[in-house]
Formats: structure tokens, C-alpha cells, sequence
């Protein structure tokens, strides 16, 4: 590594012993990047600000905050009301949560279509469904602080999910509760460890990154840059496009923020919690409709609950239920359709699960389940064998300039920058 | 010069299994030192002792007239007593078992067949049943129903129709006299 990379001697000094510097240059400056990214691979740094914007507000939160049955309400309506720029703070971290749960769903669906769960990047997805499964357990416990009526009966139907494990199903709850019912043991330790996971998110995340920069990112067209002509540093051409699209990102944030900042939420949880009453119709918040849906749509308890954990336990497994040698689904024209069918199929889910449990749409959520599963466990392996993928371009350049005579061309403008 | 060979082989032999012993012995007694500092670190979060002393409580059920119900609270739960009317009793006591999911008889789920009490926690996933209060949607069945995922009970608490795979549980009580009962 050569010293002299950086002209600013303390930074030579600091970079000979602790070579933090390469390291940010080689990771975030020379980090060959392939060239023809679309707008889709700018959701992976959007979700790395959003959880930065989520710890940060939720640590000051935490400030105004008190997690006792008693307080919790209140501490929040005082957060909003008397605290300064309280009402501002914490509509950001009530919305984050909402937009952080969009940037990773698009990130996700990103993934399933590009097939970037493939060979060699398995790991890096499986930890990405970790980082789902992490942010999913802190937005429910986080919901669970304010203490209003959709707080405590989310808490009380979520961790009643468990009793319908066999045997220790209760004793398991009882464990969760620290008590018979949700109560002040129970706000107190969601509290704990709502401050706790953001964090090992942050862990998971590094890993994550890790992970990527092993082979770099992959590409809307899923094979391999052959060659320096196929890539471009990451900085300045994915530093800046990281940030225009940051920019749109914190606008359409900011109008939500600013001008429907209860849209995404619930009115009940405006009522403080009330354990002997049952709002007439409780719904999760939107992100967890779909798996709610899932959960429903099974007519027994355990086999509910079951189901609506393989629905996340089936992504960990996707790289190999698809075996398909070709990432990208614009080569292939039948994965291509059943991956809309799919992509509307999730969002049927997420509507029937805010719909109440009767009637058409218990039908309709049952077959909107089944096809959920149908499409990883049957429909996914099945092309993998019978389908016969497009003809895959040469290489990444010619994809983008189109015709072989281009490619010399594109790497001779290659050279000159 | 063969002789001390082998034995010398044979003493790396015994000193390998003798070492193989020492190594599983430490890792095991590792292992028990790290549960034993584990446990207090989860058990913890099980009910504390006071949580655990949570009293009993009585209740008057003198003042319920016959066709109302109901709700006190304990161990942080509601507890549903309702004064039965003759209809609802008789219907109760007239179901098959073979028409129920979970089988129990009438005057299983009742000490006096006039008072009916139980938790009023839906077994499906805990949400409070409707079915209390006059006007409130009793269900199919003219008992509860519960509206979180549509559980329907009957005028026994006995799950009849919906997600939910028992019963509405009874608690523990006794009837002190003929109108004040013990709960817990
Ligand atoms: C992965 C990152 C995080 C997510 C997804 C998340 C999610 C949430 C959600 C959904 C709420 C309920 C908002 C409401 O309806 O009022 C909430 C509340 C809260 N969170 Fe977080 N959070 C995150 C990180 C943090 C961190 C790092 C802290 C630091 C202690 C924190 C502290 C709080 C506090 C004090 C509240 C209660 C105040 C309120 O309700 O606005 N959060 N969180
Ligand atoms: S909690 Fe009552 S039906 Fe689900």
C-alpha cells in the first residue's frame, strides 16, 4: 500500500498504523462497481441511512421517553406536546420505520427478480433476511412503547403466537411476559431491548457489506464484469448517484412527515392501552399485513403460526430452490411472469391482511397463501429445469452499448477516463 | 533402538488419550460454568416474585340480574361472570359432545349452572371477547365471539366455531356463600 496516497501527512501517519484510510479508499473510492447498476441498486445505501436516521432519533427519543405502564402513554403525548421539536423527532422515527420497511422491501423484490441471491452471494442474502428478521422483532417492539390501545393488543396477539408451540407454548409466553398478561414487565423489557437490536442490525449490516464487497454488487443483467472495461470506480459515479437518489428519498420522507405523518399509523393507538377491552378490528402495522395475512388464512392455530414463519424461512432457503445457473430475470421470459404474479400476489396479501377475517376474504387470503409457498416450493424449482432461458449478452459492456462493435468503442472511452 | 520406539510410541499414545480426557473434561466443566452464569441471566425475565403473589380477589355476584354479565379483573386478565338465563342454560346442557372441538360438558365448566366464570381471553391469541355488554355481537352461537380473527363461542365459553383450539378457560374459584365468590 502505498504511503503516499494521501498528501495530508497526519492522515499518512494515522493510515501507516491503523490503515483505516486504505481501507475506506479501497472499499468506497476505487471499489469497482459494474457499470450499468439501474436506479434499483440504490436502495441497499437508502436502507443504510434509514437505519442511521432510526437510531439516532430513537436515542433522543429515549431521552423524553419513560417505559412504565403508568407514564409510557403520556411521556409520548409530552414528547409530542412540551418536549422541543419533540413532535418532529418522533414523527421521523414513527415514519422512518414506515420508509425504512419500503426502501427494504424494494431492495428485497430487487434481489428476487436480479436473482442476486445466487452463487456466490447466498450468504450475503441470507444475512439480509436476518436484517429483515431483526428489523421486523425492533419495529414490533418499538410500536409496543407508545402504550395505546394497537400497542398493547399487537403485543398480546404477537407473543400469544407462541403459546401454540407444543408443551412449552405457555411457559414460553409466561417467559415473554414476565408476568399472566402484557404489562409493565413486559413494556419494560421491550423497551430494553428495542434500544438493544437497532444495534445488532448494525452488526448484521457490516457483515452484510462484508459479504458484498467479497464479489461486488451484481448487475441488472447478472453476469460477471469480465474485465476493468466493465466496471467504473464507486466514487464519484455511485457516490453521487447514492445521493441524488438520497435526495429524492428524504423529500418524498418529508412530505409524509410533514403533511401526513399519522397516514401509515393507526387512530386507536391514540387510545392509551385498555387490557380489558379489544379494539372491534386490530390490524399490525402495514408492513407485517402480509404475514398477518399468511397467519390468518390457516385455519389452526399452530398451523397458522407455522405458516407464517416459513413465510420468512423460505427466503433463507431460496438459493437453493432456485437452480436456475442464469441471475437475471430479463433473460428469462417465464421466471419474468410468475415473478408479477408473485409481486401481486405479496401485495394481495398485505390487503387482505388489513381486511377483517370473513367471508371472500378468507378465501382469497388462502389462495393468496398458497401461492405464496407454491411459487418458491414448486414453481421456482420446476423452471430452473423446464425453462429455456434468452441468449445472455457477452459481456456487461456490450449490454450497455449494444452491438460488438461498440464494445472496443466503450473501452476505449474506458481508458480515457 | 525398535524397542524404545514403540514404547515411546506408546506413551504418546496413553498421553494422547490421557490429554483427549483432559480437553473434553474442561470444555465440559466450561460449558456447565457458562449455563450456570447463563440461568440467572434468562430466568430473570420469568414472573418476579410479587408478580407471582398477585392476590386473590372476591366478587359480589348478587347484583348481576339474570341475562348480564360481568368483566373483573384479575392477574391482570378480565374475568367474565355471567348470571345465565334458563334458555342459554338448557342450551349448554343439550350440545352433543360430538358436535364440540373441544369436548367437555355443561356442568364441567360450571359449580352453580346459574353463574358461568371464566377468563375472558380468546384461546386463539389472546384478544378480549365480545359478547358482555347488551348489543355487544354475541357470535353464532349466542355466547362470545371474538372479533381479532372471529372465534364464535357458545353460552358455555366452549369454542364452537373460528381459529381458536379450546375453550374459554375457568379459573380457580369457590363460592365463599351463595353470593360472593373467590377467584384465584
Ligand atoms: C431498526 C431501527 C428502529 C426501528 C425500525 C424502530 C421502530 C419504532 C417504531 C415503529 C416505534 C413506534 C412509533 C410510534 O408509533 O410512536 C418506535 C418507538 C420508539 N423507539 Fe424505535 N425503532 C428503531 C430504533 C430505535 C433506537 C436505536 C432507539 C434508541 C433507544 C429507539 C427508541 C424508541 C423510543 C424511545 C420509542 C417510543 C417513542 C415513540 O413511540 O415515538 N428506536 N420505534
Ligand atoms: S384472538 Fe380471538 S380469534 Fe384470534
Amino acid at each position: 500500500m502505498s504511503a503516499d496516497k494521501f498528501s495530508n501527512p497526519v492522515v499518512r501517519w494515522i493510515d501507516h498504523r491503523l490503515p483505516i484510510f486504505s481501507f475506506m479508499d479501497h472499499e468506497l473510492n476505487e471499489y469497482p462497481t459494474p457499470k450499468n447498476l439501474n436506479y434499483f441498486w440504490n436502495f441497499g445505501s437508502l436502507a443504510g441511512v434509514s437505519l442511521v436516521i432510526m437510531i439516532v432519533t430513537g436515542i433522543v427519543l429515549a431521552m423524553s421517553y419513560t417505559p412504565h405502564v403508568d407514564y409510557a402513554f403520556q411521556s409520548v403525548e409530552r414528547i409530542m406536546r412540551d418536549v422541543n421539536h419533540g413532535w418532529l423527532l418522533r414523527y421521523i422515527h414513527m415514519n422512518g420505520a414506515s420508509f425504512f420497511f419500503i426502501v427494504v422491501f424494494i431492495h428485497i423484490f430487487r434481489g428476487l427478480y436480479y436473482g442476486s441471491y445466487k452463487a456466490p452471494r447466498e450468504l450475503l442474502w441470507i444475512l439480509g433476511v436476518l436484517i429483515l428478521l431483526l428489523m421486523m422483532a425492533t419495529a414490533f417492539m418499538g410500536y409496543v412503547l407508545p402504550w395505546g390501545q394497537m400497542s398493547f393488543w399487537g403485543a398480546t396477539v404477537i407473543t400469544n403466537l407462541f403459546s401454540a408451540i407444543p408443551f412449552v407454548g405457555d411457559s414460553i409466553v409466561t417467559f415473554l411476559w414476565g408476568g399472566f398478561s402484557v404489562d409493565n414487565p413486559t413494556l419494560n423489557r421491550f423497551f430494553a431491548l428495542h434500544y438493544l437490536m437497532p444495534f445488532l442490525i448494525v452488526g448484521v449490516v457490516i457483515l452484510h457489506l462484508v459479504a458484498l464487497h467479497r464479489f461486488g454488487s451484481n448487475n441488472p443483467i447478472g453476469i460477471d464484469p469480465s474485465g476493468p472495461q466493465d466496471t467504473v470506480p464507486f466514487h464519484p459515479y455511485y457516490t453521487i448517484k447514492d445521493f441524488f437518489g438520497l435526495s429524492v428519498f428524504l423529500t418524498l420522507f418529508a412530505a409524509a412527515i410533514f403533511f401526513f405523518p399519522n397516514f401509515m399509523g393507526h387512530p386507536d393507538n391514540y387510545i392509551p392501552a385498555n387490557p380489558m377491552q379489544t379494539p372491534a378490528h386490530i390490524v399490525p402495522e402495514w408492513y407485517f399485513l402480509p404475514f398477518y395475512a399468511i397467519l390468518r388464512a390457516v385455519p389452526d392455530k399452530l398451523g397458522g403460526v407455522l405458516a407464517m414463519f416459513g413465510a420468512i424461512a423460505v427466503l433463507f432457503i431460496l438459493p437453493w430452490l432456485d437452480r436456475s445457473p442464469i441471475r437475471s430475470g430479463n433473460f428469462r421470459p417465464v421466471f419474468k411472469i410468475f415473478f408479477w404474479v408473485f409481486f401481486a400476489d405479496c401485495i394481495a396479501l398485505g390487503y387482505l391482511g388489513g381486511m377483517p377475517a370473513e367471508g371472500i376474504y378468507v378465501v382469497l387470503s388462502r389462495v393468496a397463501t398458497a401461492w405464496y409457498f407454491l411459487h418458491f416450493l414448486v414453481i421456482l424449482p420446476l423452471l430452473s429445469v423446464i425453462e429455456t432461458p434468452k441468449p445472455l449478452p457477452q459481456s456487461l459492456s456490450k449490454s450497455v452499448l449494444g452491438g460488438s462493435a461498440m464494445a472496443g468503442a466503450a473501452s476505449a472511452v474506458k481508458e480515457k477516463v | 533402538m525398535a524397542k524404545t520406539n514403540t514404547s515411546k510410541q506408546e506413551d504418546t499414545h496413553v498421553d494422547g488419550r490421557r490429554r483427549d480426557f483432559i480437553v473434553v473434561a474442561s470444555y465440559a466443566m466450561a460449558g456447565i460454568g457458562a449455563a450456570a452464569v447463563a440461568w440467572p441471566l434468562i430466568d430473570q425475565m420469568n414472573p418476579a416474585a410479587d408478580t407471582l403473589a398477585l392476590a386473590s380477589i372476591e366478587v359480589d355476584i348478587s347484583k348481576i340480574d339474570i341475562g348480564q354479565s360481568i368483566t373483573v379483573k384479575w392477574r391482570g386478565k378480565p374475568v367474565f361472570i355471567r348470571h345465565r338465563t334458563e334458555d342459554e342454560i338448557n342450551t349448554a346442557q343439550s350440545v352433543e359432545l360430538s358436535q364440540l372441538k373441544d369436548p367437555q360438558l355443561d356442568v364441567d365448566r360450571v359449580s352453580n349452572p346459574k353463574y358461568l366464570v371464566m377468563i375472558g381471553v380468546c384461546t386463539h391469541l389472546g384478544c378480549v371477547p365480545l359478547g358482555q355488554k347488551t348489543g355487544e355481537i354475541k357470535g353464532e352461537y349466542d355466547g362470545w365471539f371474538c372479533p381479532c380473527h372471529g372465534s364464535h363461542y357458545d353460552s358455555s365459553g366452549r369454542i364452537r366455531k373460528g381459529p381458536a383450539p379450546v375453550n374459554l378457560e375457568i379459573p380457580p374459584y369457590t363460592f365463599e356463600t351463595e353470593s360472593l365468590i373467590k377467584i384465584g
